[in-house]
């Protein structure tokens, strides 16, 4: 197949799916195969532009106008956005680096907590003087605060865990990140910081600082429509530099010295790589973007409290590295898509129409063993609950059968 | 002018004394072998001087500069670098990488410059790359630069353990037993590249050896440890008919008096 062929195959792929979600905009496998567009455009040998026209297209333009029609479909764009950025961050430290972590959502979670507190009425409860919440143009200073928040914290754990390797420092990272969630649960007396279990809310949106923008062009659109837009718009950006920054680092003296640990520490030190100033690097740079992506969760949800940020949290960030292929953007990327959608999608669309089966109380007919009325389907039978362990099977039929991840990382392409 | 002087070097793990109180100079220019029985403390020797282990006494001076107590990338840093007697490669990461990691310390791109991209740091990038694919050539190991290092045949991978050591840039190379399981005329290779290197890559190279021929083809001084302890030293010809080393190796003195008629 030649390349021109295989642009056009995908032009037609993009435009065919893109119409089909529209004109089903309730059906989950319009949806799914749209978003396969995005991995065939990966995967395909078309040439560059066409690859880069496409992909902008589907992420700026299509993905954005279906999800105008159909709300959900945004919503599950900006899910999949900030695990993506979660899963690039995780990766630096156990991909890259090759330090296990188990606590990686603390810093996701002191991310989300720092705009809580001050983006929300929460703060007037510690600070006198009724400042709080703080206007909605705070949330970009806060943005790039929880970059450096979340590299301080990222460099606080470092420090003393350095020494420990493997199994030792999995189990402090986990403890580390229980610390922070009793933390968030219990710090409500004797100074009221965090709200304990009851959680914080309302906390701020980010501004509409192109509202009156849009209103001079002659768009009036009410702002909770907007928001959804504008919180994809931003994941997506975020998401980009985040992807820019990992492959820059990736490519530089410091990725090299950060893989260089992970295969031999001692070897790495021997040929004048500093140890402990790189993983210390390493652990900041995974934490300043799980820190950010917090604040962005923070916003959305409106409402956070410590149950967002349990131990299940911190695994299910680690699978989509490891089912992705650890050390590799692109399996991040795709680890964290497919698991979301995964979780979000299919077993939530196999549940719908299995209830759809069941109200229909349609006869099943097995020949020679009688029939069956789907009516009496246990109701404890709804694959969305089974989240866990559907995803515990795919974990381990992969370390059977494809223990390096489905995009581990290639070697070095000759130029 | 001494490159390297060691003073009275000791290192002992519990009651087993690894070094005893070595001391040892290395010229400008020279060729040196370390040899001695397994066990004798060679390879201790080298891990001491990369600052792997710390002296229990002694001094260790590099270039009027005392190296006790250093970390190893500051060591490598002031010039020193290694190869190691089992092979340690990143195994997981490519030729041309492996050869860019001894390159860390020279290679001076903040994170800003980085995250940037700036011009310089692309340069920088660019001259790099030129050289390690010139450390890969003088190896041996031109077409082989994008290959994954574990996936290299041993000789190539102990190759590129010098590649990597010389793109350090240091003055003092210290190779440990690099002709390890090499044919005669792969070792014979090997020993005209060491040559080579002198004066143009490197000031001096310490190597320890097993293999007599290449010990004895180019080294300008030969130092002799047994059990820790340095029990001579001198030019090839001199080492080879002392009877403290033929007993070291062969202890064939004691071993014939004690042995039943």
């Amino acid at each position: 197949m030649s390349a021109t062929q295989a642009a056009f195959g995908l032009c037609g792929y993009v435009a065919a799916t893109c119409l089909l979600a529209f004109l089903f905009p309730q059906s989950v496998l319009a949806f799914l195969s749209f978003q396969a567009s995005l991995l065939l455009l990966y995967y395909v040998d078309a040439p560059r532009k066409v690859k880069l026209f496409l992909g902008a297209s589907v992420l700026f333009v299509l993905l954005p106008a279906l999800g105008w029609l159909n709300g959900y479909y945004l919503e599950i764009a900006i899910q999949i956005g900030i695990f993506v950025a979660l899963a690039l961050g995780l990766n630096i430290v156990v991909g890259f680096v090759g330090l296990l972590n188990l606590g990686f959502v603390a810093f996701y979670a002191i991310g989300a907590y720092l705009w809580a507190i001050f983006g929300s009425p929460q703060a007037n409860a510690f600070i006198p003087g009724g400042w709080f919440p703080l206007s909605p143009n705070w949330f970009f200073v806060f943005l790039l605060l929880s970059i450096a928040v979340g590299a301080l914290t990222g460099i606080l754990l470092g420090l003393p865990v350095l020494r420990l390797r493997g199994d030792y420092l999995a189990i402090v990272t986990l403890g580390f990140a229980e610390v922070v969630r009793a933390l968030m649960n219990n710090l409500d007396k004797p100074i009221n910081l965090t709200n304990g279990p009851r959680g914080i809310s309302p906390i701020a949106k980010p501004p509409l600082f192109f509202e009156p923008l849009l209103q001079f062009i002659g768009i009036d659109v009410p702002s909770a429509m907007l928001y959804p837009l504008y919180f994809y718009f931003l994941i997506l950006i975020m998401v980009g530099i985040i992807i820019l920054v990992t492959r820059r680092l990736e490519n530089s003296r410091v990725g090299r010295a950060w893989k260089a640990i992970r295969e031999d520490e001692v070897a790495a030190s021997a040929m004048g790589v500093p140890v402990v100033r790189m993983k210390l690097l390493g652990f900041a740079v995974g934490a300043s973007f799980a820190s950010a992506v917090g604040v962005l969760f923070a916003s959305k949800q409106v409402f956070i409290n410590p149950e967002s940020f349990t131990f299940m949290e911190s695994i299910g960030v680690l699978a989509m590295v490891i089912l992705g292929g650890m050390g590799s953007v692109p399996g991040a990327i795709l680890g964290a898509t497919g698991v979301t959608i995964l979780n979000l999608q299919l077993l939530k669309g196999l549940s719908l129409w299995l209830n759809g089966l069941r109200q229909s109380g349609a006869e099943l007919v097995i020949p020679f063993l009688g029939s069956y009325s789907l009516s009496q389907l246990p109701a404890q039978f709804e694959p969305a609950k089974y989240e866990r362990m559907v995803f515990g099977l795919i974990l381990i039929l992969m370390m059977i059968f494809r223990p390096q991840g489905v995009l581990p990382p290639a070697q070095e392409r000759k130029k | 002018m001494a490159l390297l002087e060691l003073h009275g070097v000791s290192k002992h793990f519990g009651g087993l004394q690894a070094l005893a109180s070595v001391s040892l100079d290395l010229d400008e220019g020279s060729i040196a072998s370390l040899i001695g029985p397994n066990g004798a403390g060679k390879t201790t020797l080298f891990n001491t001087l990369t600052g792997l282990y710390r002296p229990d006494k002694g001094e260790i001076i590099f270039q009027e500069r005392s190296l006790v107590g250093m970390k190893p990338d500051k060591i490598t840093a002031a010039g020193i670098s290694r190869t190691f007697q089992n092979i340690r490669l990143f195994s997981q990461m490519t030729v041309m990488e492996n050869v860019l990691v001894g390159m860390h310390s020279r290679l001076a791109t903040g994170l800003p410059a980085i995250l940037l991209s700036t011009n310089r740091f692309r340069l920088q990038e660019k001259a790099a790359r030129a050289r390690a694919m010139e450390l890969v050539d003088l190896t041996g190991l031109r077409g082989r630069e994008n290959e994954w290092a574990q996936h290299l045949s041993y000789g190539d991978q102990r190759r590129l353990e010098i590649a990597r050591a010389l793109a350090a840039e240091p003055q003092l190379l210290l190779l440990d037993e690099p002709t390890a399981g090499m044919n005669t005329s792969e070792a014979r290779l090997l020993m005209t590249l060491f040559k080579e290197l002198i004066g143009k890559y490197v000031k001096a190279i310490l190597l320890i050896e097993h293999n007599m021929r290449v010990v004895m083809g180019i080294s300008d001084r030969v130092h002799v440890l047994d059990y820790g302890e340095k029990i001579a030293e001198g030019h090839p010809d001199e080492v080879r008919r002392n009877p403290r080393v033929i007993e070291a190796y062969l202890g064939q003195a004691s071993w014939a008096q004690h042995a039943p008629s």
